[in-house]
């Protein structure tokens, strides 16, 4: 499951803006073990190579749905495919979302740009079974009105609160322009009982996570997804390495009080 | 003659080296030892133990390495060369899996089959040794297994011959690695060259080294011999041309990481990689997806790759994390002497000096931990 890739077909794609594609997979033969939320799999497009995805949906048949946005090579190859093509799949990789961490607390599910796509199962997961914590935030920030992912869907994350912001609005745009922290004015949410999830670019996670400080959430009650360059997920290729952690095999969630002092050193 | 068994020593002479060589060909392996070529000794299939670099040995300094007629016939008085277990073990490039894809776009992958050489190592240095058991916990210790490298590991017998002449640059009784062989060797051998003449006290450590031990021309170990062998070896271990500064060295490059010394390095580092090819432990790869004229053949292949390549840490969007030649030194050091005990467990350096011999401008590990250390000192207590 983690050395040889496995086929999957996509039997369905879904462009979610101009650069970025949900693609629904199906295992031809046999079905990798089951994925969490937060966790990855290496998509493998056939001669172009493999990236490492998270997951995005987790279907009940097997099936599991990834958001890819076209950055180079693989990631254009794999927005190219169309429904019937095969692709290579490796996983699951990595440390998932913690949500039993979060039982009984507020969430703040904080998302810049295509870091939503490892934040929706989350969300998912969290609307199926509401009863195990408390209220669901959920944060987006966009970098236009067009980049905005599963546009469908928003509406019904709001329990009781989903927030939009964008860097540079567009033509007709009526929502809120700036920040994703800006949104933490507006989210209903206890400090002293909150567990934040965060994904995004790393900046965006470092001004958030210092808000969340400020605001009274503790280090280890911030859960970031970190992103690094990953050739074979099975924590051998050393190129995911940040400080001390293998971020394929440690990560790529982890607690604030880790990363912070990381991410802190420069080129680190 | 008596019959050699995991605790007891036995002595072997030259003619005993020979048998060594024959009896593991003829048991199907492949032996590779130091070998003098081209003015290094470098590691190679051996035919015979004639190949055996007898008088040879090596000057090293760093950035420099020249090989040296010894006034005696010793085989094993050189230290680390140019290559290392590494390059038998873990090649520098490996087919991972074949795919093809149908005329519908079906997928089939293929696995690599798994049927390496079956080596003999003849020759490896106790820092070696304990090189190859730190890959070993790396790619195969922890959750995820190289099967490749299993493979090739399971099937390497080792003979492991303890340090009586280190080189200018080594520093294993620092890492505690060296000069006697620690666990995980076949056969352990000493090479003792006196009056009383050129033998090899030998022991056995597992019960195939026994056996292979048995079946050369050998005697029981006398006295004299072993008194030599072991006041050899701790000779050596007085010898050491480097040594680290005698502090917790993950907990000093922990605390460095903003040192001015990284950028005195930088100054002089040209970020070529030598280090991190030559070095026994480094295990970094990258991944090659290559396809045939048809497209509809698409191999894998992994290949080694260093730390210092701009492309390492490229991130889609964002460019090299590591974009300075100061923080790529800075993650191979303190990889190697810091956070590789927080991944794998163990210091990512044996001290076999490999670095500081094959750096061209005689970048020194040893001499980088010595001045982060007097920078740290120098910041405690400012004078
Ligand atoms: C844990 C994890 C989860 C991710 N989840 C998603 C997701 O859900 N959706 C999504 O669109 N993207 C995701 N990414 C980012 C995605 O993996 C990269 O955009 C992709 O690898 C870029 O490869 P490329 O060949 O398309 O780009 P290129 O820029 O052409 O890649 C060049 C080289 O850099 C490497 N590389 C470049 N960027 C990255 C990167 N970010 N991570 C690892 N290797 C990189 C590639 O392996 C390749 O060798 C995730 C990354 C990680 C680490
Ligand atoms: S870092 Fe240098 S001295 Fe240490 S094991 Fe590697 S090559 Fe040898
Ligand atoms: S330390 Fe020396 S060998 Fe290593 S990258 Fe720098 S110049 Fe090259």
């Amino acid at each position: 499951m983690t050395a040889i890739p496995l086929p999957y077909r996509v039997v369905e794609t879904r462009p979610e803006t101009a650069d970025t594609v949900t693609v629904r997979l199906e295992p031809v033969h046999e079905a990798l073990p089951p994925f969490a939320p937060g966790r990855f799999a290496m998509v493998y497009a056939f001669g172009v190579g493999e990236a490492p995805v998270s997951v995005a949906g987790i279907l009940p048949d097997g099936g599991l749905l990834h958001t890819v946005r076209a950055a180079g090579a693989v990631s254009r190859a794999l927005c190219a495919l169309a429904p019937g093509a095969v692709v290579g799949m490796r996983g699951p990789f990595g440390t998932g979302w913690d949500l039993p961490l979060a039982a009984g607390d507020d969430l703040l599910v904080v998302a810049g740009g295509i870091g939503l796509a490892p934040l929706r199962p989350l969300v998912q997961a969290v609307l199926a079974a509401p009863q195990g914590h408390g209220r669901l935030n959920v944060l987006i920030g966009a970098r236009t009105p067009d980049d905005l992912l599963y546009r469908g869907e928003l509406d019904g994350w709001a329990r009781p609160y989903c927030g939009i912001t964008v860097d540079r609005p567009g033509a007709g745009w009526r929502g809120r322009v700036g920040v994703v922290t800006t949104l933490l004015d507006e989210a209903l949410f206890s400090p002293a009982g909150t567990t934040a999830f965060v994904c995004g670019p790393e900046i965006m996670i470092r001004a958030t996570a210092r808000d969340l400080l400020h605001r009274g959430l503790a280090p280890d009650r911030i859960l970031v997804s970190l992103e690094r360059n990953m050739h074979c997920a099975t924590g051998h290729c050393g190129h995911c390495q940040l400080g001390p952690l293998l971020l394929c095999r440690d990560g790529p969630v982890v607690g604030y009080e880790r990363a912070e002092p990381l991410l802190s050193v420069r080129e680190l | 003659m008596g019959t050699a068994t995991t605790d007891s020593a036995c002595v072997l002479d030259r003619d005993g080296l020979d048998a060594l060589v024959r009896v593991l060909r003829a048991r199907g392996r492949t032996v590779v030892g130091p070998t003098q070529r081209d003015g290094a000794i470098v590691l190679a299939e051996l035919e015979s133990a004639a190949e055996l670099p007898y008088g040879w040995g090596v000057e090293l300094e760093g950035g420099h390495y020249r090989v040296i007629r010894r006034d005696d016939e010793a085989a094993f008085a050189h230290s680390a060369g140019p290559q290392s277990w590494k390059n038998f073990l873990l090649p520098q490039r490996v087919r991972q899996w074949t795919a093809d894809r149908g005329p519908d776009g079906e997928l089939t992958v293929r696995p690599e089959r798994h049927d390496p050489a079956s080596y003999a190592f003849l020759g490896v240095r106790p820092c070696d040794l304990r090189a190859i058991a730190i890959q070993d916990r790396v790619l195969t210790g922890g959750r995820h297994k190289d099967d490749a490298y299993r493979a090739r590991r399971d099937g390497a017998f080792l003979i492991a011959v303890e340090c009586t002449e280190p080189g200018a640059t080594c520093f294993c009784v620092s890492m505690g690695t060296g000069p006697a062989a620690g666990p995980g060797y076949d056969i352990a051998m000493t090479e003792v060259l006196d009056g009383a003449g050129h033998r090899f006290l030998a022991r056995a450590g597992t019960a195939e080294g026994a056996d292979v031990l048995a079946e050369l021309p050998h005697r029981a170990a006398d006295p004299a011999t072993r008194t030599a062998a072991h006041e050899a070896v701790d000779a050596a271990a007085g010898r050491m041309g480097r040594t680290m500064p005698p502090v917790d060295l993950r907990a000093l490059l922990a605390g460095t990481l903003d040192a001015e010394r990284w950028n005195d390095v930088a100054s002089r580092c040209l970020t070529c990689g030598n280090c991190t090819m030559a070095c026994p432990t480094c295990f970094c790869t990258t991944t090659e997806d290559v396809t045939d004229l048809t497209g509809d053949h698409a191999e894998r292949w992994s290949r080694w790759e260093s730390c210092y390549d701009l492309d390492f840490s490229h991130l889609s969007g964002a460019g090299p994390v590591r974009a300075s030649g100061r923080s790529r030194y800075r993650q191979w050091m303190t990889h190697k002497l810091g956070t590789w005990h927080d991944q794998f467990g163990s210091s990512g350096c044996v001290g076999c000096g490999r670095c500081i011999v094959w750096c061209p401008v005689a970048i020194d590990i040893t001499e980088e931990a010595h001045a982060l250390h007097q920078e740290a000192l120098d910041k405690d207590s400012p004078s």
